[in-house]
């Protein structure tokens, strides 16, 4: 089948590679960028590990081909921190104990980035809610609802 | 779960993407790839081609015409979620919209892509149907309109033909005194519901039910209009009363996440709630 040139900008770095169409952009962060940040889950949309930023849009990276994104710019958890730094809402993540296992995490931190302004003005069954799209099968949620909030509301962790 | 092998083109007029349509007898529409994907990935799809619509100029549009409400196909579903004309024209779509999926599969999901993928379950095609919307396709043989009671044929079937492309789904616009609800039984909060009631009314000054619509979802091979429960309200029914007619001419099937009768129970359950609050917030 025929290849595709394509440029994308990702976590502020534009790529130029050739891709089938076929590949997708979970595939391609992972295995042609070595962004191994961004998890597979299910590979069909179900559990938002896979959970990326599509010109900031959150969007599934297994539900994309990697042609489709040719001139976009995409944010993926390498994205998050600058440098030793970690963003608020990774302190937030840490000091909540919103994760344990982490597989689902760089899903939910890039989901919800994606969302901060919508759930500041949310309560909690409303937060939960904008969540539902991720899954996760350590936590139990209430860490991860707990940093939300703490995020929104502008705590400071001391990433403990 | 890797999607077979396929060829791939971006058109950028809707011309161009009919033309590419007709040169590969499997050739497929991409619009948002929330549901074509999946198929692919399960190897329940094996187009030998694409046509991504995503570059096509002029199908990504909210137009109000005053008594209608015209959306282009490639209008993503957050987009329309969050537009300020589609929540004064038509607020049932965007109560429905908060039911599809997650906010990360609607900033894909397209409008145009969710009618012509017509899941039985889905709540787009129902509003659709209920409000007695139309869609606007093109092909090789020119534009056509399609009304929605002849839009939707059986599961994940409509009489869209091959080779043509949905261009903008339509809606009449609501009037004053409208109230509407979606009422959903799923599993979990995004999930397709196992049942489903969407319901938009409108009152006169005298509170009196003028117009009624309720669609059904997941009690079939395609959304359903319940125009039985829409004629006993306009009649002056109680919503009680009025869904207990609600299953009629239904025949559900059973699957692992509900039986036939359990569906038809929902049918009543959905609908007598959806009246309610429609009403309610008419009022
Ligand atoms: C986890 C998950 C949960 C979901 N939950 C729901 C839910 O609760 N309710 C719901 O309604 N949907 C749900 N969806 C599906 C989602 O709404 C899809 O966005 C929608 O069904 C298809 O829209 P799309 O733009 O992604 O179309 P695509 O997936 O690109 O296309 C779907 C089909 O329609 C055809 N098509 C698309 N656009 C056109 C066009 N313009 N002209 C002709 N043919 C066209 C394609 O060829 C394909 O056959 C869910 C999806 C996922 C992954
Ligand atoms: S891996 Fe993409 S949603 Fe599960
Ligand atoms: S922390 Fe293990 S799946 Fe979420």
């Amino acid at each position: 089948m025929t290849t595709h040139d394509i440029t994308v900008e990702v976590n502020g770095v534009a790529y130029d590679r050739t891709v089938p169409p076929r590949l997708l952009l979970s595939d391609f962060l992972r295995h042609e960028l070595h962004l191994t940040g961004t998890h597979v889950g299910c590979e069909h949309g179900v559990c938002g590990a896979c959970t990326v930023q599509l010109d900031g849009d959150g969007v599934r990276s297994c539900l994309l081909f990697a042609v489709q994104v040719d001139g976009c710019a995409i944010k993926t958890v390498e994205g998050l921190a600058s440098g030793p730094e970690l963003h608020p809402l990774q302190a937030a993540f840490s000091g909540a104990h919103a994760l344990q296992c982490g597989f689902c995490t760089p899903g939910f931190l890039m989901a919800i980035d994606s969302m901060l302004d919508e759930l500041s003005a949310m309560n909690e069954a409303e937060i939960r809610e904008a969540l539902s799209g991720n899954i996760c099968r350590c936590t139990g949620y209430q860490g991860i609802v707990e940093a939300v909030q703490a995020t929104v509301a502008g705590d400071k962790h001391d990433g403990r | 779960m890797k999607p077979p092998d396929f060829d791939y083109v971006a058109p950028t007029s809707v011309d161009d993407a009919i033309k590419a349509l007709g040169s590969d007898a499997e050739a497929k529409v991409l619009a948002g790839g929330q549901s074509l994907i999946p198929l692919l990935a399960f190897r329940l799809a094996g187009p030998s081609l694409l046509v991504d619509l995503a570059r096509v100029d002029g199908l990504d549009h909210i137009t109000d015409e005053g008594d209608r409400l015209v959306i282009g196909a490639m209008t993503r579903q957050r987009r329309a979620e969050r537009d300020p004309v589609v929540a004064e024209r038509c607020p049932l779509l965007v109560e429905s919209l908060r039911h599809v999926g997650h906010p990360q599969i609607r900033s894909r999901g397209t409008i145009g892509g969710s009618v012509a993928h017509a899941d039985p379950a889905a709540e787009l095609p129902a509003v659709v149907l209920a409000l007695g919307g139309r869609v606007h396709v093109t092909g090789h043989s020119g534009d056509r309109t399609i009304e929605a009671e002849d839009l939707f044929q059986g599961f994940l079937s409509t009489s869209i033909e091959d080779g043509e492309i949905l261009t903008a789904v339509e809606v009449p616009a609501s009037g004053p005194r409208t109230g509407w609800s979606v009422v959903e039984i799923a599993r979990r909060p995004g999930d397709y519901a196992l049942c489903g009631a969407l319901c938009q009314l409108q009152l006169d000054d005298a509170g009196a039910v003028v117009d009624a619509h309720l669609a059904l979802i997941g009690v079939g091979d395609r959304p359903m209009r319940a125009h039985a429960v829409e004629a006993a309200v306009l009649g002056g029914a109680s919503p009680v009363e009025a869904a207990t007619l609600a299953p009629d001419g239904l025949s559900p099937g059973s699957d692992v996440h509900a039986s036939s009768d359990y569906r038809l129970h929902l049918a009543t359950v959905t609908s007598r709630r959806a009246l309610t609050q429609a009403l309610e917030s008419a009022a």
